[in-house]
Formats: structure tokens, C-alpha cells, sequence
């Protein structure tokens, strides 16, 4: 059993349980700078989040493989009133829902590897309202990281700036 | 063996209008109950036993459904002098009512006990916030919340918003739509005594009220509040004896689920909520379509909410919603009312179980308003809707309730009114 991972980010108590084997490796890649999610060993298709069994075929066995983390906004949601205090600062950010590039498609049409994450800057801290206000649903993003402790980063997306962007993302009308 | 999905059209009848809701009660919606789970769960079971007719012994189930924040059958049942044949405190929100009425249904058929209390009972805003502020706000983030809370993406609003978005990309959807139907309960609510905002308020309140998380603006949000509510079901058989015209249910589905119930948007359209795999065992079970409801009871945490179940369960065509919820179908006085009591929007909060509560006395012809009740008991309904007057439908029915989870996960209920 591993020791319990005990962390401080932005005014909330993250912790990751010694038995929690799955989110423990998970968030091991991250801290490491790596996107790795569980693959399924009998259909093939890979999984979000961390889970104990694949939720298209009910296989039982996975293997940790290396995802690249582009894609394109799928949906979101632009937070004006934060429930956690130290969000409050921060209003408004954004929460995104990101079609990865990897599986897009799989296993219909209308699936995707869905990540959710929050609009970040390159260095990995909420996005401002300027950047906020450039991003909606078709925009292209990146991944990158949000360092929090010792085997504990959170994957997060940023603007990718060096991809063609659509003239107008879809954004709630003004 | 057959797919689960290809439907048996003989299933499903053998119970329809067999089981029937006999007794409803709560207690007010406040803002400071002043008191506990506890003595609000024993109010609101012992009003529904008086409007039913029914004493301490001729109760011997009872059915609760909570999320960690409310008291258990254990103590109320001792509390009200019933002795249990059966009882249960389930995890849940929103989809709890119509899946704990098919249980009820389902362990009374199997001769478990023969009369089951259900209820809700919270101080949503004076314990533990249904918003998420408080103490949810503050508790370690642990499992899969790390995937969730991590990212300040926490409240239902906020986890919802994605899917109201899509739904807006994929259609044309426009807020200015939906917040009619803010607008209906409001008008709705101005006729219920009940509610806790009686103010009628138009499309430009709600869009321009702040902005809480795009594209819910606070009036498409609903009401936090204090509040236990009971119905009692037993077999139509029974009902006979008893005090209340009842409400006969002809159909229900419980907790139906898209193929991730954890995080259903994985399983795409995502402008496609749970009412979609629901519907055909829904019309099925009750022998009814959508065009045969009278009213509907859709959940209203959200404006969205009611507009996507009306739309999945085919009160119109997929993507029509905006259009349904807007052009006066659902207000009172048009050809099928939603949430006649005012909803979670405006009559207050208890997780779906008032608006049965509503669709029942509806179905007797008994909504509770203003008009005045004659010498025979019942009261004299004017079908006047304006402001403060009438919110009886004329000559309801069948009603349908649709009730929320998350976007993921829906139940469902179909009632008759009985002889």
C-alpha cells in the first residue's frame, strides 16, 4: 500500500488514498508531465477517467498507455459565480469539455475521449478573462499541467497557438 | 435471450393502475425550518396519513431517499407509532420519486407489507446547501472528485452547463426560450399559497438577472429551501376505502441511465439527456403516448432540465424543445401545463417529490389555490389563471412526471386519475 497523497490547490484539500492504485498511477504520469489513460486489453478502446473496468466492452484488464493531449473544445461552461472561495478570484474561468483527437469518433460517431479540464494559461493558471472570452466550442487546445505536489499534477488545456483556429469559435451569445 | 433495449410490448401491463397514490403532505417551505429532519419528515408522513384516511397501523412500509443529509425511516416510523414490515433509506436525488414508487409497487406485489410512506425531508437551506456552498464546499476532494471538484466544477448548475450549451449549439436553442419557462412557473406559482416566490416575472427578469454559470443566469436556477414532503402508495384495491380520489399509476421507469451513468458525457450526443433510453419503456409500461398527458410534472432545478425531458420523452421533436417550452403549451391555460405548483423554481425544493405531490391533486381536481371551497368540501374551481386566481387544469386525466438525476440518469411516472 502507498502512503496517501495530502495536498493544498487553490484553497481545497486534494487527496488521493494509498489504496486508490488507479488514481495514484494516473495522477503519477501527470506529475511527471505524461497523459497516460488505461487502454482496454480486450476491445481496444481507451478510457476517461480512471476506472476499474472498461465501460464499452465490461473487460477487466488495461494497460497504461501514452495519449497525446490535443483536441478540440466540445462544450463548456464560463463559471461567474464560484462555489470554491478561492475561484472567486478567478471569475470568470472556465470549465472545458475537450474532444481529444485521439479515439475522436470511437466507438460511434457521437464519442470522444472527453476531458474535462479548465482553461489555463502555458504555465498552468486559470486562464484571464481576455483568454476566457477567445475560447469556445471548436476552439483548439493543448495540454498542459498544473503542478500541485509530489506525484499530484492536474492536466489542464490551453489555447494551441500554434493551430488553426476557427474565425469565430461558438460562444453563449452576449 | 433477447436485447434489453428491444422491448416486449406485453411487459410491463400486468400492474398498470393496480397501485395508486392515496395520501400527499409536507410540511412550508422556509428558509429556517427551525427544526430537524426528523420532526419535518414525521410532519409531512403524518399529513399525508390524515389526507389519506389512514392510521398508524395501516402503514407498514416506508421508503426515504437522501444524500447524506437527512434523517432515516428508523426514527420516523417510531416517531408516527408504525410498526414496519418493511423499510429503506436510499442514496439519491431528483430521479428518487417515481424509482421509489416502483419499489414500493414492486415489494407490496411481493407481499412484503401492503401500505408505503415515501419521503424527502431537507433543510436544503439552512443545513446542507443543495448549491454546494458550506459544508460540501469544504470537504476533501477525494476518488473521482478529482477528476471534478479539482477544476471548481462542482454544483449541479456547473456540471450541467456543458449539456444546456450543446444543446444550444446543436439546435439553435436561445435563452430567451427557455426562460419561459421560468416564466410559466412563475405565473403558476402566483396561484399556489404554497410557494415560496409568488411573483410572476417575465423573459427580460431572467435574462437579465446575473450570470451564476453560462448560460444559467440566476432565474434559471432554482430555489433553496427547507422542506419535507410524503405520498403514500398502496394498491388500488385498498384505495377504495380510503379518503381521496386516487391517483392510479399506470406506468413508471426508474433511474434510467445512459451508457455511463458516472459521467455521461462520454456517451455522446450529449444533448441527449437519459429521458431518450427512458421514453419507450415509459409510453410502453403506461399504454399512453405523450399526446394522451394532460399535465406535466418535468424537473425544474434548472430551466434547462424541464425543456430536455419534455423534448427526449417526445412531448415534441428532438431539438424542438426551445420552441415547446416557449409557444404557451406548458403555461396554465394552454394544452399541457408543466409544473402547475410552481416547481423547484418557485414553490420551493425537495428533489422531485412535490411535483407528484402537485400531479396528484391535480388529478383529483383539488389543487390547492385561492378559490374557495364550497359546502360539499371541495373546493370551487374558477379556472381563472390570473394572478393569485385558479391553478386547477380542467379536466385532468393523465398526468406525467419526469424527474431528473443528471443529465445521465431520469425516472418516470405516468398517473390516471382514479374513480
Amino acid at each position: 500500500m502507498s502512503e496517501t497523497i495530502n495536498a493544498e490547490y487553490l484553497g481545497m484539500n486534494l487527496q488521493i488514498d494509498g489504496l486508490d492504485n488507479s488514481n495514484l498511477a494516473y495522477f503519477k504520469h501527470c506529475a511527471a508531465h505524461q497523459f497516460h489513460l488505461q487502454k482496454c486489453d480486450d476491445c481496444g478502446l481507451i478510457r476517461y477517467p480512471v476506472a476499474e473496468g472498461c465501460s464499452w466492452c465490461g473487460g477487466g484488464n488495461a494497460t497504461w498507455t501514452p495519449v497525446e493531449g490535443k483536441g478540440e473544445v466540445h462544450s463548456y461552461t464560463e463559471i461567474h459565480h464560484a462555489i470554491q472561495p478561492a475561484f472567486k478570484s478567478h471569475v470568470p474561468y472556465m470549465v472545458l469539455l475537450v474532444d481529444l483527437d485521439t479515439q475522436k469518433g470511437a466507438p460511434t460517431e457521437h464519442e470522444a475521449l472527453r476531458i474535462i479540464a479548465n482553461l489555463v494559461t502555458p504555465d498552468g493558471v486559470l486562464a484571464p478573462p481576455d483568454v476566457v472570452a477567445r475560447v469556445g466550442i471548436g476552439s483548439r487546445v493543448r495540454m498542459v499541467f498544473t503542478d500541485v505536489a509530489d506525484g499530484l499534477a492536474m492536466p489542464q488545456f490551453t489555447l494551441d497557438e500554434g493551430a488553426e483556429q476557427p474565425d469565430r469559435p461558438w460562444r453563449y451569445p452576449e | 435471450m433477447a436485447q434489453i433495449d428491444q422491448l416486449d410490448p406485453e411487459l410491463g401491463a400486468s400492474l398498470r393502475e393496480k397501485y395508486a397514490i392515496v395520501g400527499v403532505g409536507e410540511t412550508e417551505y422556509l428558509r429556517g425550518s427551525g427544526t430537524t429532519t426528523r420532526a419535518m419528515a414525521v410532519m409531512a408522513i403524518r399529513n399525508a396519513m390524515a389526507d389519506a384516511g389512514l392510521g398508524p397501523g395501516e402503514v407498514d412500509g416506508m421508503l426515504s431517499y437522501q444524500g447524506a443529509d437527512s434523517t432515516l425511516s428508523t426514527f420516523v416510523s417510531a416517531d408516527l407509532g408504525i410498526r414496519l414490515n418493511f423499510f429503506m433509506d436510499v442514496m439519491g436525488g431528483g430521479s428518487s420519486t417515481e424509482a421509489l414508487t416502483g419499489i414500493a409497487m414492486g415489494v407490496i406485489e411481493a407481499g412484503m407489507c401492503q401500505t408505503v410512506a415515501i419521503y424527502r425531508s431537507m433543510n436544503g437551506h439552512s443545513q446542507t446547501r443543495i448549491g454546494g456552498t458550506g459544508a460540501r464546499a469544504v470537504a476533501p476532494v477525494v476518488g473521482e472528485f478529482l477528476h471534478e471538484r479539482s477544476y471548481g466544477w462542482q454544483s449541479a448548475g456547473q456540471k450541467f452547463a456543458p449539456v444546456f450549451l450543446r444543446h444550444m449549439y446543436d439546435y439553435g436553442t436561445t435563452p430567451e426560450q427557455v426562460a419561459h419557462v421560468k416564466v410559466a412557473h412563475s405565473h403558476h406559482a402566483s396561484n399556489n399559497p404554497k410557494a415560496y416566490y409568488k411573483n410572476r416575472v417575465t423573459v427580460e427578469d431572467v435574462v437579465n438577472s446575473r450570470m451564476i454559470c453560462k448560460p444559467l443566469h440566476l432565474l434559471d436556477c432554482c430555489v433553496e429551501t427547507d422542506n419535507a414532503t410524503a405520498i403514500i402508495v398502496t394498491s388500488a384495491a385498498r384505495a377504495k376505502d380510503l379518503r381521496q380520489i386516487p391517483a392510479l399509476i399506470r406506468g413508471v421507469v426508474g433511474r434510467v441511465s445512459k451508457p455511463r451513468a458516472d459521467l455521461h458525457y462520454q456517451a455522446g450526443p450529449i444533448s441527449t439527456v437519459a429521458g431518450h433510453y427512458a421514453a419507450p419503456r415509459l409510453w410502453r409500461n403506461a399504454g399512453v403516448g405523450p399526446e394522451e398527458v394532460d399535465v406535466t410534472g418535468s424537473y425544474d432545478a434548472f430551466t434547462f432540465t424541464t425543456m430536455l425531458q419534455l423534448e427526449d420523452y417526445g412531448f415534441c421533436q428532438k431539438g424542438e424543445g426551445g420552441d415547446y417550452v416557449s409557444n404557451g403549451t406548458t403555461f396554465l391555460g394552454g394544452r399541457r401545463p408543466n409544473n402547475t405548483s410552481g416547481g423547484h423554481l418557485c414553490e420551493g425544493y425537495t428533489h422531485g417529490i412535490a411535483m407528484v405531490v402537485e400531479n396528484v391533486r391535480q388529478l383529483r381536481h383539488e389543487a390547492d389555490d385561492s378559490c374557495p371551497i364550497g359546502p360539499d368540501g371541495k373546493r370551487q374551481h374558477t379556472y381563472d389563471h390570473a394572478e393569485g386566481g385558479c391553478r386547477q387544469v380542467r379536466d385532468v386525466e393523465i398526468s406525467a412526471n419526469l424527474g431528473w438525476a443528471t443529465p445521465g440518469t431520469g425516472s418516470a411516472m405516468v398517473m390516471r386519475r382514479g374513480a
